[in-house]
């Protein structure tokens, strides 16, 4: 069971009123790999992510974490999961290490001191610990979070758009650490960003949503050739151009 | 329950505390404004009608002091809540292995902080400026104490689900909840002058209860038990409501995909 499936998510559909924001959402996620969410604004993605975190309830499917049902086993599957996103932040009152304190208390992290010092020496910022978090750059606010993301070695991480608004220096930090942590832990993780060269040095397969339904899955070099295109930026600028029923019609060929 | 999760909880809310003075001083500055305020009321009727005769308006001074531990128990937990919306952090400890009860629990120990700070500062002012002594009301303070606490937990449950369901636009539902309970709850007046249909709505809530009773043992008629039995059952009836709207909110808002809007928006 080594290599079972981490997330198991089956014809997962959410409507909001007569809206349909999520339909026919399949996904398997196993261990090691890194899976890229992409879409454009509105195709759907947040939705997808709210559901695989447990913060919105899907009106229809099943969704499935290392082997559970997720609402019903919600604590136990989060202590083995982790976050980070770029919309959400640490309270800017508390210093670097209070706020890594606390999420270490929560998550029951051994040997806290030392897994704190270790994240924050690997992501270059150890002198940020007494800092305010409030007074950060966009840059450090997002390491400090990447560290508070790894403190409990999750088993499953969801990103958020890590490196929206970071300078290419810093973008390019970011990756480096997240796939040699990833690699060294083997830690399955869903990616989502709108940059599409993370997706292409980062993710193992991504995961096209367009109004609500996959359009295209493989992996990045896969989808390229699928879509008869050179970059991942023209498949997703086709995709984004096109309309409902000729992405659709692309898609049959994708998959 | 998990308590170092609780602990850390606490803990995160302390050293916000310890960081911003300003929050601190808030803990302070309001409480003290409205003691003063009373304090020379009360000392305007005695000087109108005679120390002997205005000496049940201390009434007022222990009224300004019980309300402000309801006050800030409903506080410790609306307020603990919006300082997450505040500081979009709300999703890192909803995705995070927090059960509600969890971070509840911690709101209501950052409310027993908040009344600790409060009631510290409020019976030496009174004292000292005011001859009133708290602890002249003697042991009847402590289930008098503790039946508002629940009352402030349950009414600061109430909101938290509310700011939840309708976003930060609800978020002054946190200080008004409260004020919209203060003229039935008689804090400074007694029940009988209320025309008789409200004087059953008063009743119904815990803390009328416990201001009738403040108000009986000041007056030197004893600690009432019918009083402190009536608290306790409307506060377990509150908080059991309370408790199952904040449960019913958490599964509307999660099925209306409203939880992650409230904590990034």
């Amino acid at each position: 069971m080594k290599d079972a499936p981490v997330i198991e998510a089956m014809h997962l559909h959410k409507a909001f009123g007569a809206t349909v924001a999520l339909e026919d959402l399949s996904l398997t996620l196993r261990p090691n790999e890194i899976l890229g969410l992409l879409g454009v604004n509105g195709a759907g993605k947040t939705t997808a992510l709210n559901i695989l975190l447990g913060l919105t309830t899907p009106t229809r499917g099943t969704l499935r974490v290392f082997g559970q049902e997720l609402m019903p086993n919600r604590v136990d599957i989060l202590k083995r999961c982790n976050f980070a996103s770029a919309y959400v932040s640490l309270p800017g009152n508390l210093t670097v290490g209070q706020n890594l304190w606390t999420f270490a208390q929560i998550y029951g992290v051994k040997n806290h001191k030392a897994k704190i010092t270790e994240l924050l020496e690997l992501l270059e910022i150890p002198h940020l610990r007494s800092r305010v978090t409030g007074q950060l750059s966009a840059g450090e606010a997002t390491r400090v979070q990447l560290c508070k993301a790894f403190l409990n070695d999750p088993e499953l991480l969801l990103l958020d758009e890590p490196t929206a608004s970071l300078d290419p220096d810093i973008s390019d930090k970011v990756r480096k650490f997240v796939r040699s942590r990833q690699q060294a832990q083997r830690t399955a993780i869903i990616y989502t960003s709108h940059n599409m060269r993370d997706i292409e040095e980062v993710c193992d397969r991504l995961l096209f949503i367009h109004k609500g339904r996959v359009v295209a899955e493989g992996t990045p070099t896969a989808v390229m050739t699928l879509f008869q295109q050179e970059s991942l930026e023209d498949v997703f600028i086709q995709i984004a151009r096109s309309e409902a029923g000729d992405v659709f019609g692309a898609a049959k060929t994708a998959k | 329950m998990n308590f170092r999760i609780v602990f850390a909880l606490v803990c995160r809310y302390l050293f916000l505390y310890t960081r911003n003075w300003v929050r601190l001083a808030e803990v302070i500055f309001w409480p003290t404004m409205e003691l003063v305020t009373w304090g020379f009321l009360t000392r305007y009727l005695e000087g109108r009608m005679g120390v002997a005769e205005a000496g049940p308006f201390t009434w007022m001074l222990g009224g300004v002091i019980f309300w402000d531990v309801m006050f800030r128990s409903q506080q410790g937990v609306a307020i603990s809540f919006l300082e997450d919306v505040w500081t979009r952090n709300l999703l890192n400890i909803f995705v995070a292995p927090v059960r509600p009860i969890e971070y509840l629990a911690s709101a209501f120990g950052v409310g027993l902080v908040r009344i600790a700070i409060t009631v510290l500062i409020l019976w030496a002012l009174s004292w000292i400026f005011f001859s009133f002594n708290l602890l002249d009301i003697g042991p009847s303070l402590v289930p008098f104490f503790g039946s508002l606490l629940l009352f402030g937990w349950a009414i600061g449950i109430f909101a938290t689900a509310l700011i939840m369901r309708f976003g930060q636009a609800a978020e002054s539902l946190a200080w008004a909840v409260p004020f919209l309970i203060q003229p039935l709850t008689a804090v400074y007046y007694p029940v009988s002058i209320m025309p008789g249909w409200l004087q059953w709505i008063a009743l119904a809530l815990p803390s009328t209860h416990v201001f009738e009773g403040m108000r009986g043992v000041m007056a030197g008629a004893g600690f009432s038990w019918s009083h402190f039995a009536w608290a306790a059952l409307l506060n377990a009836v509150c908080l059991l409501l309370a408790g199952l709207f904040y449960h019913w909110t958490l599964s509307t808002v999660r099925a209306r995909g409203l939880l992650a809007k409230v904590a990034t928006n």
